[in-house]
């Protein structure tokens, strides 16, 4: 009898917290590693096209430029297809200033290989896109790269 | 046997096992990277009184209308059949070079009616304003495979590799090898199939 009464005052131990820092920064570096930062918050729709003869964006010498319908919050603005450098959506004559900029903030050495990389909607005139490759080429920013998904090969 | 509090747990490995969880996804992640078709857009050129002419023949003309229709050499044409096409037409070899050089590589019919020589051949791609940018970049994707899988041809049979993982070489930096000779490779290759994609401006209607 006396057994149970043992029992009964006996608490369970308290669980030890001691390895919680470790799980929380676990987690912290994890997703720090995986989440890929967004500089621009898109207010266009963009579904990329698909490609498989593709190359890897050099990020220290690209500027990017969208383009889509605007997306169901900017109704607004209409179902054309707009322009959108940086944060906000952008006219044909923008372009080539905003080009200029990117290519100033650039490193000396890499100022004349700046790539232009063009994320367009699938569903755009692709008369948009000549435009701006028109304007592009107007001040010499020759490189452009058309940002696909990758498609896979069957 | 008699109850007793349950000891309190070691929880000194929690800490090796957190790290090795983190190093784990360290590894195993790989941060999205964008990645795309790399084009060069051609230079305004000043106009000039006497237009380079070229031979019909030397000219491969891909249109696309604005009902994403492919038109090919004046016939109608699926994009799947697109690189085949191409390549046939690249890889003819019917004549000589500028300098008069036969295209001694080339493995296509020969056919006198098509191209001269990969030097010499050029492909024109034209599309409508109402062209979809989706259509427009599948067929973008299919003359570039065109150019890539000849010149993968011509770097396996002339230093037993591929094209493909020449260039990725290049951007390697634990590349073991020479460098420069790697680039003079690629140049040979690049030179042997030059890319003469040209976009003409849309027409507009």
């Amino acid at each position: 009898m006396g057994k149970f009464s043992k029992k009964k005052g006996g608490e369970l131990p308290p669980v030890s917290t001691a390895s919680l820092p470790d799980i929380v920064f676990m987690l912290l570096f994890f997703f720090m590693v995986a989440t890929v930062m967004r500089d621009t918050s898109l207010m266009i729709e963009n579904r990329l096209p698909s490609a498989d003869q593709i190359e890897k964006i050099e990020k220290d010498r690209s500027m990017f430029i969208y383009a889509g319908k605007p997306s169901a919050q900017y109704k607004n603005f209409g179902t054309e297809a707009r322009l959108q450098i940086n944060d906000k959506f952008a006219s044909i004559e923008n372009v080539q200033p905003a080009v200029q900029e990117a290519r100033a903030g650039l490193r000396p050495e890499l100022q004349d290989r700046l790539v232009v990389a063009l994320k367009v909607d699938e569903n755009t005139n692709a008369g948009l896109v000549s435009d701006v490759k028109q304007k592009l080429r107007e001040i010499n920013a020759l490189k452009i790269m058309y940002i696909t998904n990758v498609k896979k090969v069957e | 046997m008699a109850k007793r509090a349950a000891p309190e747990v070691n929880a000194g490995s929690m800490a090796d096992i957190a790290f090795l969880l983190l190093i784990f996804f360290l590894v195993t992640t790989t941060v999205e990277k964008d990645k795309g078709i790399l084009r060069s857009l051609p230079q305004i050129e000043p106009p000039s009184d006497d237009p380079v002419i070229i031979k019909q023949k030397n000219l491969f003309t891909v249109l696309l209308n604005k009902n994403d229709q492919l038109l090919v050499e004046e016939e109608q044409m699926q994009v799947k059949d697109l690189r085949k096409a191409a390549m046939e037409f690249l890889d003819n070899g019917g004549s000589t070079d500028a300098s008069g050089n036969n295209c001694d590589y080339c493995q296509g019919a020969k056919d006198p009616s098509s191209s001269d020589h990969p030097d010499k051949a050029i492909i024109t791609l034209q599309h409508d304003r109402e062209t979809s940018y989706g259509k427009y970049i599948e067929v973008q994707n299919e003359l570039v495979a065109a150019y890539n899988v000849l010149r993968n041809r011509e770097a396996k049979r002339l230093y037993n590799t591929t094209f493909t993982k020449m260039l990725a070489d290049k951007d390697d930096v634990y590349y073991q090898g020479d460098v420069d000779k790697l680039k003079e490779r690629i140049d040979v290759i690049k030179k042997l199939f030059p890319l003469k994609l040209s976009e003409a401006e849309p027409k507009s209607n």
